[in-house]
């Protein structure tokens, strides 16, 4: 397709470039990560340096690193795993029984998430507390699974639509009712469309911070909490605070480039036809 | 849709027994009731607090009527937080929009060594927001040690202290940074469905590169873009750990947003009947924007 060889070398520069300067501060996190307080002020920046991992020894005894990430891990697959558990059946309905109130049904749901959390905040933690739920992943989990429930159904939806009807017709013809034909039909067809709506979720529940910090604490805490306990550098200690964001980034960052061509495969939202 | 209708509208044969629809009801049951109560039970504890005179140091709640309102929209600060929010979804839309379509379309091409180049473009979307916005205000803005300072001064500039003169335009280009994978993202989901055949024959027929994008490319966009426009508009009336992080809401009010005004006003000073007030008008302003721009947007889904 390209003819033209210089085309091709802007595009190769220019590609490049962008995905340098984006890529950038990651770099550079990662760097101050392995360097010494010292080196992390240095001026001019050191790029050449004696790596040391002290920081990360210093990190894990400060916080607990390893059950924040079980945390995070088990939130992330916890909520994303029920999420779609709960939003196919639902998907299912409106991509292939629609009525005339399933789009009502459809952007009611994604209106409740403009709901802004800090506005339903402190309900939320007084409700945690009289179930005694304060700090514990149910609670996490409930909380995650709901904030993404309205695009897991709108993801999903948009997947199954993509399903000839006929398909499904034939799995009701020989007997096959809904649960049935989601489950040997529908899942089977849509598995890109699924993997990719499972894998945002998870990304999205690894990140999720407001909640983690307000009503989480030490028992079910994930790893954005930990990072938060650092946010506030009494003194100066960039190195630490590095190594500590390369923790909780890096699992996260590693998951999403293996996956990230099932990722994008799915991306369409139904947007595209 | 239309598919699915004309199914069930089949006549079916007399063999087969007419079972019209399924139950629906039952199916939907599970997400439509968790959502109903996920929207509901908070919405009216925060609708009952914002009535009350509610202090979590001093206990016992009061009825003080629309006391809690009436210090709200009093207060001087609020029309410039207000603006702050719509500043910190409009601006960081533009960029992200813009910079996603640009980049959908650099990296929908082929060069060398793209697969690599697009993992590294995608990188910020995984990182979260405490994390994002410590390192851009340690290790790169800040005015004595942070990597644009050095930069600036070996230029022989004066460096910039972005978060005590440009806080704003400092969070902005954070968020941005943050989300411009997104747009990517879905753009470039997008364009692998391009018709590389009508692109090839505008070509024949003596297009340029500009034409065949502005005539191709960006209509057949124009969906996925509403999609990024409506999720994004989603998440960033709700930012909040980027202040928390960053700026505190400060100097003044100046980087304060709605959600971030709730947590300094009333959660700070454990006021639980001021932060359900601001709620309740955050969730009052959150559904006028949806009204505007995402029924608009929701048309073309």
């Amino acid at each position: 397709m390209v003819k033209n060889k210089r085309a091709l070398v802007i595009r190769t520069v220019l590609g490049w470039l962008i995905a340098f300067i984006m890529a950038f501060p990651v770099f550079w996190m990662t760097l101050a990560a392995f360097k010494t307080e010292m080196d992390a002020y240095a001026s001019p920046p050191l790029l050449v340096f004696t790596p040391t991992l002290e920081n990360f020894a210093e990190m894990n005894q400060r916080v607990d690193y390893v059950r924040h990430a079980w945390n995070s891990v088990l939130v992330a697959l916890g909520s994303t795993f029920l999420g779609i558990l709960i939003a196919a059946p639902a998907a299912y309905v409106m991509a292939f029984h629609p009525t005339k109130r399933t789009r009502s049904i459809m952007l009611w749901m994604l209106s409740t998430k403009f709901m802004p959390a800090v506005g339903v905040l402190v309900p939320m933690y007084l409700m945690l507390v009289w179930l005694d739920l304060l700090d514990t992943r149910t609670a996490l989990i409930t909380i995650t699974l709901l904030s993404n429930l309205p695009l897991v159904v709108w993801m999903l939806y948009s997947y199954f639509k993509e399903v000839p009807a006929e398909i499904l017709e034939a799995g009701r013809m020989d007997g096959a009712g809904p649960l049935k034909q989601l489950r040997y039909l529908l899942v089977p067809l849509a598995t890109p469309g699924i993997s990719s709506t499972a894998l945002l979720c998870i990304i999205l529940s690894w990140n999720e911070s407001f909640w983690c910090i307000n009503v989480t604490a030490v028992d079910s805490g994930t790893l954005a909490l930990a990072i938060a306990s650092f946010s506030n550098p009494e003194g100066y200690f960039w190195a630490k605070l590095s190594a500590a964001s390369l923790a909780s980034v890096a699992p996260i960052l590693i998951f999403g480039w293996v996956t990230q061509r099932q990722l994008v495969r799915g991306l369409t939202f139904g947007a595209v036809k | 849709m239309e598919n699915a209708t004309a199914m069930s509208s089949l006549p079916t044969g007399s063999w087969f027994k007419p079972t019209r629809t399924v139950r629906a009801w039952p199916l939907m049951a599970p997400a439509v009731g968790l959502l109903l109560i996920w929207a509901i039970v908070p919405l009216a504890l925060t609708l009952w607090y914002s009535f009350q005179g509610y202090n979590l140091l001093s206990p016992p709640a009061t009825f003080v009527g629309l006391e809690n309102y009436y210090f709200l929209l009093t207060d001087p600060d609020l029309p410039r937080v207000v603006w702050n929010t719509l500043v910190l979804v409009l601006v960081p839309l533009v960029v992200t929009v813009t910079a996603g379509v640009l980049l959908a379309v650099l990296y929908d091409g082929p060069f060398f060594g793209r697969g690599i180049a697009r993992l590294l473009v995608i990188a910020p979307f995984f990182v979260m927001p405490t994390v994002s916005a410590l390192i851009w205000k340690n290790l790169l803005m800040h005015p004595v040690y942070g990597l644009f300072a050095w930069l600036s001064r070996s230029f022989g500039m004066q460096p910039i202290d972005w978060f005590t003169n440009h806080p704003m335009t400092a969070i902005i280009i954070i968020i941005s940074w943050q989300w411009i994978p997104f747009a990517t993202l879905i753009l470039l989901t997008a364009m692998q469905s391009l018709d590389r055949e009508q692109l090839e024959a505008a070509r024949m027929d003596g297009a340029g590169a500009t034409t065949s994008f502005i005539f191709i490319t960006l209509p057949h966009l124009a969906r996925p873009v509403a999609v990024v426009v409506m999720l994004e508009t989603i998440f960033f009336l709700a930012i909040y750990a980027e202040i928390l992080v960053t700026t505190v809401g400060g100097p003044g009010v100046i980087t304060t947003n709605i959600p971030f005004y709730i947590y300094s006003r009333g959660l700070l000073g454990y006021d639980v009947g001021v932060a359900s007030a601001g709620g309740i008008f955050a969730i009052i302003v959150a559904n006028i924007v949806a009204f505007f721009f995402v029924r608009a947007i929701a048309r073309q889904l």
